[in-house]
């Protein structure tokens, strides 16, 4: 405790000033980096945007995740409209200046992997979970030999190979955004987890509900959408929910291929020849980050689990 | 019926991407920014600084050769790199050249398809240790546990030498020189090895510099320099001759501040009217503007202007020039003549 705040240096241009005025953490870095850790290299002129997708962000969020919101019966058209209207203001094109994605960094980047991944992780997972069961041998070998293959293969080397390889294997010439890439991989190697996760709940489903929803003449999305799909996805919560921590906390992997998290930024600030040797109060920086989001993501599954029972106490 | 989506989509995609393939030239040009390999993070060489920019004596390299191409310092985009990854981003075009303290070494030249610019600074390996363990020089280390970032011609030196000197040695692998100050810090390591350089900063960085030392031996020649692709001749030239001028400019005593000066008409002294473009066609041979060193030199300055900004006795560094002095002060640096 002494060491974290009363004998600690909150100002200073680097590590001596820090120790000269007391013996205990530095948080001066983390202070003079803060815009770094949030934006990274993101042009400061520009970061304005990155602070109206978070709005934006909270907007969308908030009718999905509380009931009690004024324009809920909008939150769907919301959703739909969010991933573009961000991806246009943070990359930029059609009248705002152009930002190339490289410059992406910090917790900024975080989000952005670790949302996109969430965001079309759990459609995409929950149509090859019902590939999985499918009855047409085309569409459930595709979801299989698909789930098998991301499951079989480390998400480092999809990343290493997105990164990487994927330039061999293209005709000279062509070059592909590296974050596109990152993200299409990050979504489908967290598709793969929550297609099982997904078909789990579904195969929790009494055979009964099935065959009550084709006897009510429902076609097969209908009974899908109606009947099977909420009651698997509830019992499937605390499974998707450990599938969107882990995916979240993936994303700092993508430090291999050169994108600076604030993982990757601690790091690299470490390096600055006036704020070597101050690991611990980077690392414990971005600790409290993760911890912070992951924690919240914990409790708000627990909330969940709670307004949707249903069960009659045993 | 999903995978014919994707399929159309990776279409669009690229129908929008393909660009001509022509010379890395011509794309660093057409792009309008020069993709320069660098560290993730080397005290001294590459770091972020607290505004979002690159600061360190490679990332001073990378400035040089965008100015000299493109006609600013500021048209960079750094690539950040790891020990592991660098050849692998290079080859692969996620960046046009490479500086990344890289040792010069055969196999990475022929084995690894690289082409190396001159040396812009040489180094040597050495070992850190605390003094409280009475050892003073390297052939007593015999049964220590070492330190050595992975991927590195360190950790194949560090090999050599103890099997050379028939001594046994436990090694404990890291991925980054932050990591290994913690190894080395929380004492699960007795030794840290890698180049001279990056010891001298880890040891500035530590709690008690003074209860450390560095021994005297220094077991490998590290020649560190830049490298681009092989099979791009033309871009390589303009590469290597970029470094070649930042080390001219020093001995002819070219430096930021008075190169404007001195390339507004021509001078008394035909190699430096040469080099500033007043005199000659120097730029137009290499398909470069005919100012190329000027706004190299006006971006960064000269070798020495950049060796003192970033590792030179006024940084925590601390580092003499030693061998990277020009070869007028007895130092190593000698760049092929510019005419």
């Amino acid at each position: 405790m002494d060491w974290l705040f009363l004998d600690a240096a909150f100002t200073g241009g680097s590590r001596d000033e820090c120790s000269a005025k007391a013996g205990g953490a530095c948080w001066a870095v983390i202070g003079e980096r803060l815009n770094l850790f949030t934006y990274g290299f993101y042009p400061v002129a520009e970061r304005w945007r990155v602070n109206l997708s978070l709005v934006l962000l909270i907007f969308t969020l908030f009718p999905i995740l509380f009931e009690k919101a004024p324009y809920r019966k909008y939150a769907l058209h919301i959703a739909v409209a969010f991933p573009f209207v961000t991806a246009w203001l943070l990359v930029g094109g059609l009248g705002l200046t152009p930002v190339e994605t490289d410059q992406f960094g910090g917790f900024m980047l975080t989000l952005v992997i670790g949302i996109t991944g969430i965001g079309f992780s759990l459609p995409i997972g929950i149509l090859l979970a019902l590939g999985r069961q499918s009855k047409l041998p085309a569409i459930q070998i595709f979801s299989i030999g698909f789930i098998e293959f991301i499951r079989g293969v480390p998400l480092i080397t999809l990343l290493f190979v997105a990164s990487t390889m994927l330039n061999y294997f293209l005709p000279p010439g062509v070059t592909f955004d590296l974050l596109l890439r990152v993200l299409i991989m990050v979504t489908l190697f967290a598709s793969a987890y929550m297609a099982e996760v997904i078909r789990g709940g579904l195969q929790a489903i009494p055979k009964g509900q099935f065959e009550a929803a084709d006897s009510m003449g429902l076609h097969y999305w209908s009974a899908m959408r109606l009947i099977v799909l909420p009651q698997a996805i509830k019992i499937s919560i605390p499974g998707i929910v450990n599938t969107f921590i882990g995916l979240y906390k993936d994303t700092t992997l993508v430090i291999i291929i050169g994108l600076l998290d604030p993982l990757g930024i601690g790091r690299a600030s470490l390096a600055d020849t006036r704020w070597t040797g101050l690991s611990t109060e980077v690392y414990l920086f971005v600790a409290i980050f993760f911890f912070i989001s992951c924690f919240g993501m914990a409790r708000y599954s627990q909330h969940l689990e709670k307004k949707l029972e249903t069960d009659h106490k045993r | 019926m999903r995978a014919t989506n994707f399929l159309v989509i990776i279409a669009v995609l690229f129908s929008f991407t393909v660009m001509a393939d022509a010379g890395t030239l011509e794309d660093v040009k057409a792009r309008g920014k020069l993709n320069c390999i660098v560290s993730s993070g080397l005290a001294g060489f590459a770091s972020p600084d607290g505004k979002g920019g690159w600061q360190g004596f490679d990332v001073d390299f990378c400035r040089a050769v965008a100015a000299a191409v493109l006609g600013s310092g500021d048209k960079v985009n750094f690539v950040p790199s790891t020990n592991r990854t660098r050849f692998a981003q290079l080859n692969a075009g996620e960046g046009d050249i490479l500086f990344r303290n890289t040792t010069e070494t055969l196999s990475r030249d022929a084995d690894l398809k690289l082409t190396f610019l001159p040396i812009n600074y040489y180094d040597g390996q050495g070992f850190l240790i605390r003094r409280s363990l009475g050892v003073t020089s390297a052939t007593q280390l015999a049964g220590a546990s070492v330190c050595v970032q992975v991927g590195t011609t360190t950790e194949l030196n560090l090999a050599d030498y103890f099997r050379f000197n028939k001594m046994k040695y436990e090694h404990l692998n890291t991925g980054t020189n932050a990591e290994s100050i913690i190894m080395y810090e929380s004492r699960r390591c007795d030794v840290y090895t890698t180049d001279a350089s990056a010891l001298a900063s880890t040891r500035a960085a530590l709690k008690n510099p003074s209860e450390h030392m560095i021994l005297p031996e220094i077991i490998s020649k590290e020649p560190l320099g830049g490298a681009v692709r092989h099979g791009d001749d033309r871009w390589a030239d303009i590469g290597k001759w970029v470094v070649n001028a930042l080390i001219i400019a020093e001995e002819m005593g070219i430096t930021q501040k008075n190169v404007k000066e001195l390339a507004k008409k021509p001078g008394n002294n035909p190699g430096m009217n040469r080099f500033l473009g007043t005199e000659g066609s120097m730029g137009e041979m290499l398909g470069l503007d005919k100012k190329w060193a000027v706004n190299a030199i006006s971006a960064v300055g000269n070798y020495g202007e950049i060796f003192e900004r970033h590792l030179g006795p006024k940084t925590p560094l601390a580092l003499e020039r030693g061998l990277n002095a020009s070869w007028k002060a007895g130092g190593l640096l000698y760049a092929a003549p510019i005419r």
